[in-house]
């Protein structure tokens, strides 16, 4: 019971993940915890992600272990603890989106309970879907249909296993902003599985890398993507940091907005919302680039102050520098060649040359 | 052709039709419960139960007709004391009739059923759980309505099966006209009779319609299920 009193005082532990599960030659040994907001669980295609959803929501059984959300216990194997399914309180939203083909999309909706239904309704932008069966929906469609559903139930922890890895680019663009309204809105912890490293920068706050059925890194999602470390595990391309940063003003003439954070500010085409605003920027480490000086005479805008905090040789030609801008982490990949030539060293000052991509509004205190 | 068929011949029809349907409706729910078990559940003598439940499929009709009187007789195993405590009768009895043609069915409705239970995504179910719903309430709100064009499809070929049951109705309780006589074993009984084609042929047209009947029933019925459920 020390672990009720000590969760209520923090607030901090909302998922406690402690699992162990043998499935033939592939063994699942994930413990990990995390806050509220949207934790992503990302790692390569049979590294365990859904073995870990599916046993959060009671649809699969560990060999051993606790699972508990809120502080109450689904599964322990010690105490003998295991919830069914439909006691656990947990929405689900599967890839497929699972909605029942021989109901209406309001009886989909109304299966679960109707809490909150005006609302997510409304938020989710279904109104005009209410009276159709699941077969007349598109896949981008279904799957709010689905996340209404799990929502209408009143969950305590909303599981979203890939939910946009079946839906195109334009189908994801149109359901990413209700899981981020969802995600500011609603005050309900998300475990999102996801291997699309944009998706999870835009959305998570706490990332937990998998691999062969272990947890290799978690912690805040800034913090991991800009760990030199975490380049092998997410990938060359993928590997980058995330940052919040606030709207300080607008260049209308040259369409360009000014963002500033701790380590400085940034100029980025675009419009990102009104002055005060917080936006999310996801800086991939290939497109950091490094200087000794201050360059001049340079096409592009953004050049920050920073400073060498860490230096990975990969087993490739790639090199993986992590830095300090302010208060924020940065990571860059040079080649070997162009480390060995600078001298690059830990704590080191100099200069990076940053293109950003924004990634989505934040709002603030999420 | 109407006019051909006598008395006797109108009583073996509409006895038909009451063999056929109750030996159906009494049948369905049990070839639900098997058909459930076998497409979904793993136990020691899964095999042995599919092929118990397959065996009048295979076996020669007479056989199951004798291991029917055998079983149910008035002496029987199982008979005997249905009668005494009960005095329920299958012996030379319509209810006999419908029991063998039951028996006949049966194969025929579990296999349609169980094709029907494969083929609902075990994945919904899993959602209706973690909706919150009961294992009772995701069987009656989820998994039985889409196995119902399954269970329609296996009860209108089980009614068929059992309109044209013969071998072991016959062996079991006979051809008593008005008891026990039905379409098949009249027109058996009405060959053996010089002239009698007429009745003969007024019967077998009888029997083409009904079947026809069935089947046309079931397609549309299985099509308005297809449409309902969203897979056209």
């Amino acid at each position: 019971m020390a672990g009720t009193a000590d969760g209520a005082q923090s607030g901090a532990r909302m998922i406690e993940v402690d699992i162990r599960k043998r499935l033939g030659a592939f063994h699942l040994q994930a413990q990990f915890e995390a806050p509220a907001g949207v934790t992503a669980i990302f790692g390569p295609s049979g590294s365990g992600k859904t073995s870990i959803v599916n046993a959060v929501a009671g649809l699969s059984h560990p060999d051993s272990g606790r699972v508990a959300v809120n502080d109450v216990v689904l599964f322990d194997s010690d105490a003998g603890i295991n919830l069914p399914p439909q006691k656990r309180r947990i929405g689900y939203v599967f890839q497929d989106a699972r909605l029942f083909p021989h109901m209406t999309v309001l009886r989909n909706l109304r299966y679960g309970g109707q809490h909150d239904e005006a609302q997510v309704i409304d938020v989710l932008g279904l109104s005009d879907l209410l009276d159709r069966t699941p077969a007349g929906l598109s896949g981008g469609e279904r799957q709010r249909v689905a996340l209404g559903r799990a929502l209408m139930c009143h969950p305590q922890l909303l599981l979203m296993d890939e939910p946009l890895a079946a839906l195109d680019t334009a189908r994801k663009a149109e359901i990413l902003p209700y899981i981020e309204r969802l995600r500011d809105t609603v005050r309900i912890p998300i475990l999102y599985v996801s291997h699309d490293i944009s998706e999870i920068a835009r959305l998570a706050t706490t990332l937990v890398v998998l691999d062969n059925g272990k947890v290799v890194v978690n912690g805040p999602v800034g913090q991991v993507l800009s760990h030199p470390d975490a380049v092998p595990l997410v990938g060359v391309r993928a590997a980058g940091a995330v940052i919040t940063t606030r709207v300080v003003g607008r260049l209308l003439d040259d369409g360009l907005t000014e963002l500033a954070f701790s380590g400085g500010r940034l100029l980025l085409p675009g419009n990102f919302g009104v002055v005060g605003q917080n936006v999310r920027l996801r800086i991939p480490a290939q497109d950091v680039i490094l200087a000794l000086e201050a360059p001049e005479g340079l096409s592009a805008l953004n050049v920050l102050p920073v400073e060498i905090t860490q230096i990975n040789q990969g087993r490739g030609p790639g090199v993986a520098i992590g830095l300090k801008a302010g208060n924020d982490h940065l990571l860059a990949r040079v080649t070997r060649r162009s480390a060995l030539r600078m001298e690059l060293s830990v704590g080191q000052k100099l200069f990076a040359i940053i293109k950003a991509t924004a990634v989505g509004p934040e709002d603030i205190g999420s | 052709m109407i006019e051909s068929l006598g008395p006797q011949e109108w009583t073996a029809i509409m006895l038909s039709l009451r063999v056929a349907l109750v030996a159906t409706l009494a049948a369905l729910p049990v070839a639900i419960w098997v058909a459930y078990i076998l497409a979904r559940k793993t136990f020691p003598g899964r095999q042995f139960l599919n092929g118990l439940v397959h065996l009048p499929l295979v076996l020669p009709p007479v056989v199951t007709g004798y291991l029917l009187l055998v079983l149910f007789g008035q002496q029987g195993a199982i008979g005997g004391p249905l009668y005494d405590i009960f005095g329920i009768s299958f012996a030379f009895r319509w209810t006999g009739a419908a029991l063998a043609a039951a028996i006949m069915a049966f194969p025929l409705m579990v296999r349609a059923i169980r094709l029907g239970f494969e083929a609902v995504d075990p994945g919904l179910e899993d959602a209706a759980a973690t909706l919150g719903a009961s294992r009772w309430r995701v069987m009656f709100t989820v998994t039985l309505p889409l196995v119902l064009p399954g269970i329609l499809a296996g009860g209108i070929l089980g009614f068929a099966k059992a309109l044209g049951e013969f071998g072991a109705t016959i062996t079991f309780v006979a051809a008593i006209p008005g008891q026990t006589q039905t379409i098949p074993t009249a027109i058996y009984g009405l060959l053996q009779v010089p002239g009698e084609e007429p009745a003969v042929l007024g019967l077998v047209v009888v029997s083409v319609v009904l079947a026809m009947g069935a089947l046309l029933v079931s397609e549309w019925l299985a099509r308005r299920m297809a449409r309902k459920v969203g897979r056209v």
